[in-house]
């Protein structure tokens, strides 16, 4: 076990983690409705037309992949100010 | 060497791309100086095997560091390069736009589930494992819940997935040799391992690693030229992706004209074209789609071959980097295939377009050199069941992989690019099997022989049991597929649910729940592992699935029964120590030392 462990207080970590954690549900969610919600609307969403696709066709073989790609990055981005900010980061 | 190499990658692999262009633009120049299709083929796949060789070579090591986890040096752009390859295997590549093609929505469960998934490993996993600095999957296992037991069982549930895999993917190195080499497709399965083998053997994870960055150039340029260039060809203009939807409509509207009815009799191993492209089929379409692609999912963030490529960066933060940076080269292919697959299709079916054959005299369609090639090989056949020599819609086969193989030919391209597609498979077949034998061969040498077995062990003795490892498993893994048990993308649903069954949760609880304990994990992955494996052997051999969960889908089944047993156990059995839970609090914070010494 590292120093580390004895340096970073308790409190410090608790806090950071909910942020993380906090975080992580919030990701989740955005990626349970692109990948689940999204697929069981089809019938529904392909009545619309989008860019000349319909819209359910277009979410699961573009869109949501598209979504996938943006979430990763943002909560990337996210967490390394959680990082930063308690000063945790490597 | 290794400093310097590490500090000029830009240049290096943007030098290699750039012999690559030049190389094609070679195979065009001595195709119309008129070398023949076969040799040109033999080149591509010959000339990009012997570089990946020569990288192998090159990357030989005999440290510990540098053979299990490429000494913790890849940045994270390039290990997202290398992580697409190690993920995109020869069923991505080859059978995905053709699975597209046939099934329609149902199909696209796979492109949803296998981008998905990289959101569970960069949330629940990837930046945890690396910060625990252990060598295999089995290793986190192993100290986190501690004691032998659990770590074997986890052994266990990764070969079996593993082997699964890799089988499948040396089948198709062997199918792409056999054709490109012109030998029988057993000695192909020989000639794809040795090439598979050259890759890893001398240099571990090192070697791996910047083979599968030289791979996924190969392979992603591979998949794209053809479908710009027929996008070029049909006016959709530069970059097809966001302008297709037009053609989405009119093959809707041209399968309602012709009418998408099952042929009376069907050709064995081919299909003909009988679901919509568009609209789901009956009323479990929804239900079905996304319980697969939840096992997709969740078997991305539990398959060992792509949690153990995060273990080489150099931080936590790097890791996750190169999870979005492996998410975007992924989503690069799988954005495409729907396309490729979409613009293929309306090459066939569209009359107002010069390739199109539906609704052509069969003589006429007959007479077209690609449908002479492919079914003088038995990949494709129309008969006249109507016999009214005209051809319909339900009186064309094809087998589902050779579309993205065909389709150069079937809009017209040069044969030059045939030639790399064909190298592009071979790539992404290889990459991912180099990926699975050295997560096997790692996680036996490492867990089982290093750990369980002789902890005394030296390096080199280590190291040479790795090696000797990852030539057995290598050779029981061709024999398998020189059997020909499985077709290939069966083989891979099959890994997938194999993996989430039994590690899923043990890896997610291990981080995100400071209770769960030994004496779960242990249950958790013994039930979900027997249940999965027990309800796959009920579906195989005929038994009727329940809610409509058939082979491809009995993950779902395997991480219910593992949830279950790991939470009640857990909660029956005493918490762990206090030392365990440091541990884990210990992997919440990306800031210090890894929770294992360096070996």
């Amino acid at each position: 076990m590292s120093a580390d462990y004895r340096e970073i207080p308790q409190d410090v970590r608790d806090r950071y983690w909910a942020k993380t954690r906090n975080l992580t549900v919030v990701i989740l969610v955005l990626w349970f409705i692109f990948s689940i919600v999204v697929p069981l609307m089809v019938r529904p969403l392909n009545e619309i037309t989008f860019m000349g696709f319909p819209l359910g066709f277009y979410m699961t073989c573009q869109g949501s992949l598209i979504a996938f790609v943006l979430l990763v990055f943002f909560q990337n981005w996210r967490q390394d100010q959680i990082d930063d900010e308690f000063g945790v980061g490597d | 060497m290794n400093g310097s190499f590490l500090d000029n990658l830009g240049r290096v692999y943007g030098l290699y791309t750039g012999g690559f262009f030049v190389f094609i633009l070679l195979m065009a120049v001595l195709e119309q100086m008129g070398v023949g299709a076969d040799t040109i083929g033999l080149l591509f796949v010959g000339f990009t095997i012997f570089i990946y060789a020569a990288i192998g070579w090159l990357s030989r090591t005999m440290e510990v560091e540098a053979y299990y986890v490429a000494g913790r040096q890849v940045p994270a752009v390039y290990n997202g390069m290398a992580t697409a390859a190690d993920w995109m295997s020869g069923a991505s590549f080859v059978a995905m736009a053709g699975g597209i093609y046939f099934g329609g929505y149902s199909y696209l469960a796979f492109v949803v589930g296998w981008t998905g998934g990289y959101i569970l490993v960069n949330s629940l996993m990837a930046p945890y494992l690396r910060k625990f600095g252990c060598y295999t999957v089995p290793d986190y296992i192993g100290t986190r819940y501690g004691g032998n037991f659990a770590r074997i069982l986890a052994v266990i549930v990764l070969v079996a997935a593993s082997f699964t895999y890799v089988t499948a993917q040396i089948t198709a190195t062997g199918t792409i040799a056999a054709r490109a080499l012109h030998i029988p497709f057993s000695f192909g399965v020989w000639f794809g391992l040795l090439g598979i083998l050259l890759c890893s053997m001398l240099g571990g994870m090192r070697a791996v690693t910047w083979t599968q960055v030289a791979q996924y150039i190969v392979l992603i340029i591979a998949y794209l030229i053809p479908v710009i260039w027929m996008s070029n060809a049909q006016g959709f203009g530069l970059i097809p992706h966001f302008t297709y939807g037009e053609a989405v409509q009119t093959i809707t509207g041209l399968e309602a004209q012709y009418g998408l009815t099952a042929p009376p009799e069907g050709v064995a191993g081919m299909k003909a074209l009988t679901t919509p492209h568009v609209e789901p089929v009956g009323g479990l379409a929804e239900w079905q789609f996304v319980t697969l692609a939840i096992c997709m999912m969740a078997g991305t963030a539990s398959l060992p071959h792509i949690l153990m490529r995060y273990f080489t960066t150099p931080s936590v933060r790097s890791a996750r980097k190169s999870v979005a940076w492996s998410l975007l080269f992924i989503f690069l292919l799988y954005f495409t295939a729907p396309a490729l697959a979409t613009l293929t299709k309306l090459q066939l079916l569209d009359p107002s377009l010069p390739t199109a054959i539906i609704g052509k005299t069969i003589e006429e369609v007959q007479a077209l050199a690609w449908v002479q090639n492919w079914s003088s090989v038995n990949f494709l056949a129309i008969v006249d069941h109507n016999g009214d020599g005209i051809l319909q819609l339900n009186e064309f086969f094809m087998r589902e992989d050779i579309v993205v193989l065909a389709t150069p030919e079937i809009a017209g391209l040069p044969y030059v690019i045939s030639g790399l597609v064909a190298a592009g498979g071979m790539a992404a077949a290889m990459s991912t099997a180099d990926g699975l034998l050295l997560a096997i061969a790692n996680a036996l040498s490492h867990d089982l022989y290093y750990k369980v077995i002789d902890p005394k062990a030296d390096t080199a003795h280590r190291l040479i049991v790795a090696r000797v490892l990852l030539v057995v498993i290598g050779a029981a893994g061709a024999l398998m597929a020189a059997m020909q048990l499985t077709g290939i993308l069966g083989a891979v649903a099959w890994a997938f649910c194999f993996a989430c069954s039994g590690l899923f949760f043990p890896l997610v609880l291990g981080v995100w729940w400071k209770r769960a304990n030994t004496q779960g994990a242990i249950a958790g992955m013994a039930a979900g592992f027997i249940s999965g494996s027990v309800y796959l052997w009920y579906v195989y051999t005929g038994g009727t699935p329940i809610l409509g969960l058939n082979d491809l889908r009995f993950g779902i089944i395997g991480m219910a029964f593992s949830l279950v047993a790991m939470v009640v156990v857990t909660l029956m059995t005493p918490e762990p120590d206090a030392e365990i839970q440091r541990m884990v609090d210990e992997t919440r914070i990306p800031t210090g030392m890894p929770i294992l010494d360096p070996h």
